[in-house]
């Protein structure tokens, strides 16, 4: 057992190296390019003007939006898989963002445009969709294809809801097609800040809560068995992932596919043991996110892609695959 | 020891059992027969407070369920349902979730429960796959793995709701001799068994449940003798002493007239 866990024990140095390389890569790499040695001058305020603004109100609020959108994403992902018992699920595609961005243009619509409000409206707007998901399909007992199903259904009702608003209340043209589809490159402290803090406490709390993760994703009767109070802890953990896909999506816009993608290729690597599972999201998805990130900033110079875009084109067949690989597995689901 | 009195529960509306009055001593076996959905599996259940009672009273080793905590509950008795989930977990991760309900916030386990999993898993004769992902383990060695789980969860009752579905006929002899050794070493064990002829061999003594209601609770003999399974299954069942001790067999009633 012991042997089995320090088995690919380079699996979390290397996600923390590509987690602080990205971020490095993140921070130097763009229209102006920056040395390392010149990122560290601007870091200590040896240097001034047009490079140290760059720096302090583009550079660095992206990156930090980048890794952690990525990581609160990705482990958002891995705790709805585990809770719903379901590897397709992720808050892109069972309505969870969804829910968020209308949350988002809500608030929007009533005038508040960043802080505290927009971190609070996301996370009530997520929660929301994935209590709808949760219980319609527990009271209906549905089968894991009906569960992804009825978010799908979940998530075009609520993106339509949002275009309505958007369309009758014209202060809501803040939110631009890179909102809907994601990106990093209208993002600011005043609405990262708040969301950041919410990721930070979720992502502990978490981190504190895998043994029980573990064990809810045993089943609900053995975990009922193993004395685990599973109707309180299933919406614990699904709070704390609505907590995380609002905060992320509050600031990130509707960015899709990351919790999908990134906790499968994390279980396919470690198996899912809850604890390394979601150590390696945090690492994995910021990184993952960032450098997508960086690639949707210098691929198509002059231009630049939203980052949501490009996470559309690699998610969409891992989502296919992933749903011929599940049916393969269970036919009569 | 479990005493049970009066059990009413069921789900919703709809109420499932009907004052069942039963007494467990410690270190035997009880083994629930009776037909498809007649609430076996709803006893067990409401045992463990899993399914709220609508009346009645249940004590395990003189805790009451209605008032003990799921944590307090699964330090008393270990429970392994029906339906199991396999997972991506290693059979070591799995087993060492037996320990779960001594743990405190945040629940990381510590080493004298990886000893305790690891003396499970050796019972089981299972210690060689600790390494080895539950889902590539055949239906018998799963099983194993969810009873190390139980042992290393060490109560001094065990539930099951019907463990040698999965197991082929050596699996099943092993089980039964694996339940009277744990009987014998002072656990009360509760079994939900469809093999009649298993609860007969195996068990101190049989409860019968028909619709919700029980219809006797007694040793295999006299369980035997009083033809309750012949009515419930409409086969006919013998004994016949062995060298190895009485054997069961049975009949259908058509073929013998």
């Amino acid at each position: 057992m012991r042997n089995a866990e320090k088995k690919r024990g380079w699996l979390v140095p290397l996600g923390l190296v590509l987690f602080l390389g990205s971020g490095l890569l993140s921070l130097c790499v763009g229209s102006l390019d920056f040395s390392p040695v010149r990122l560290m001058a601007l870091f200590l305020g040896k240097e001034d003007g047009a490079a140290a603004s760059i720096l302090w109100y583009s550079r660095l609020p992206r990156t930090l939006a980048c890794l952690l959108a990525g990581a609160a994403l990705s482990v958002s992902g891995a705790v709805l898989q585990s809770v719903l018992s379901n590897k397709l699920a992720s808050p892109g595609i069972i309505g969870v963002n969804a829910g968020a961005g209308l949350g988002v243009t809500l608030c929007c619509a009533a005038g508040a445009l960043s802080g505290w409000a927009v971190s609070g409206g996301a996370f009530l707007g997520s929660l929301a969709a994935m209590l709808i998901v949760a219980f319609f399909c527990g009271w209906v007992s549905a089968s894991k294809t009906t569960v992804i199903l009825t978010g799908v259904a979940l998530n075009s009702l609520l993106n339509a809801a949002s275009e309505a608003v958007t369309v009758l209340d014209p202060d809501v043209a803040a939110l631009n097609t890179e909102f809907r589809v994601g990106g990093f490159s209208a993002v600011t402290y005043s609405r990262l800040l708040p969301a950041g803090a919410l990721i930070l406490f979720s992502l502990l709390v978490l981190l504190t809560l895998s043994s029980q993760l573990d064990v809810l994703a045993l089943g609900d009767e053995t975990a009922r068995g193993l004395g685990l109070a599973v109707g309180r802890c299933r919406m614990l953990f699904l709070m704390l992932a609505a907590l995380l896909a609002g905060a992320a999506v509050s600031f990130a816009g509707l960015l899709g596919f990351v919790g999908l993608i990134v906790p499968h290729f994390v279980r396919l690597l470690t198996g899912s043991a809850s604890r390394r599972l979601l150590t390696l999201c945090i690492l994995w998805g910021g990184a993952f996110v960032a450098l997508c990130d960086l690639a949707a900033r210098k691929l198509f110079l002059p231009f630049e892609m939203p980052v949501g875009i490009l996470m559309a084109v690699l998610g969409g067949p891992v989502f296919v695959l992933l749903l011929v690989k599940t049916k393969g597995g269970h036919r009569h689901d | 020891m479990i005493e049970i009195t009066g059990l009413c529960s069921g789900y919703r509306r709809r109420q499932v059992l009907h004052g069942i009055d039963l007494s467990v001593p410690d270190g035997s076996v009880l083994t629930i027969l009776g037909p498809n959905g007649c609430g076996k599996s709803t006893l067990l259940k409401s045992m463990l407070g899993f399914v709220p009672l609508s009346a009645g009273e249940v004590s395990l080793n003189g805790l009451s369920v209605a008032h003990a905590s799921p944590r307090q509950i699964a330090q008393t008795a270990a429970y392994l349902p029906q339906q199991r989930s396999a997972g991506d977990l290693l059979v070591g991760q799995l087993v060492l979730h037996g320990r779960f309900p001594y743990l405190h916030y945040p629940r990381t386990y510590r080493t004298e429960d990886r000893e305790i999993a690891r003396q499970a898993m050796e019972e089981m004769g299972i210690a060689a796959l600790a390494d080895t992902p539950l889902r590539e383990l055949s239906g018998g060695m799963r099983q194993k793995a969810h009873i190390a789980m139980a042992l290393a969860q060490q109560t001094p009752i065990i539930v099951m709701d019907e463990p040698t579905t999965f197991l082929d006929v050596g699996q099943q002899v092993k089980f039964g001799r694996m339940v009277q050794k744990l009987a014998q070493g002072g656990k009360t064990v509760v079994l939900v068994l469809h093999d009649v002829l298993a609860a007969l061999t195996i068990s101190n003594k049989i409860a019968v449940i028909s619709e919700g209601q029980l219809l006797c609770c007694k040793t295999p003999s006299q369980i035997l003798s009083s033809q309750v399974l012949e009515h419930l299954y409409g086969v006919k069942i013998s004994a016949v002493e062995t060298a190895s001790g009485t054997c069961y067999y049975y009949q259908a009633q058509e073929e013998m007239k």
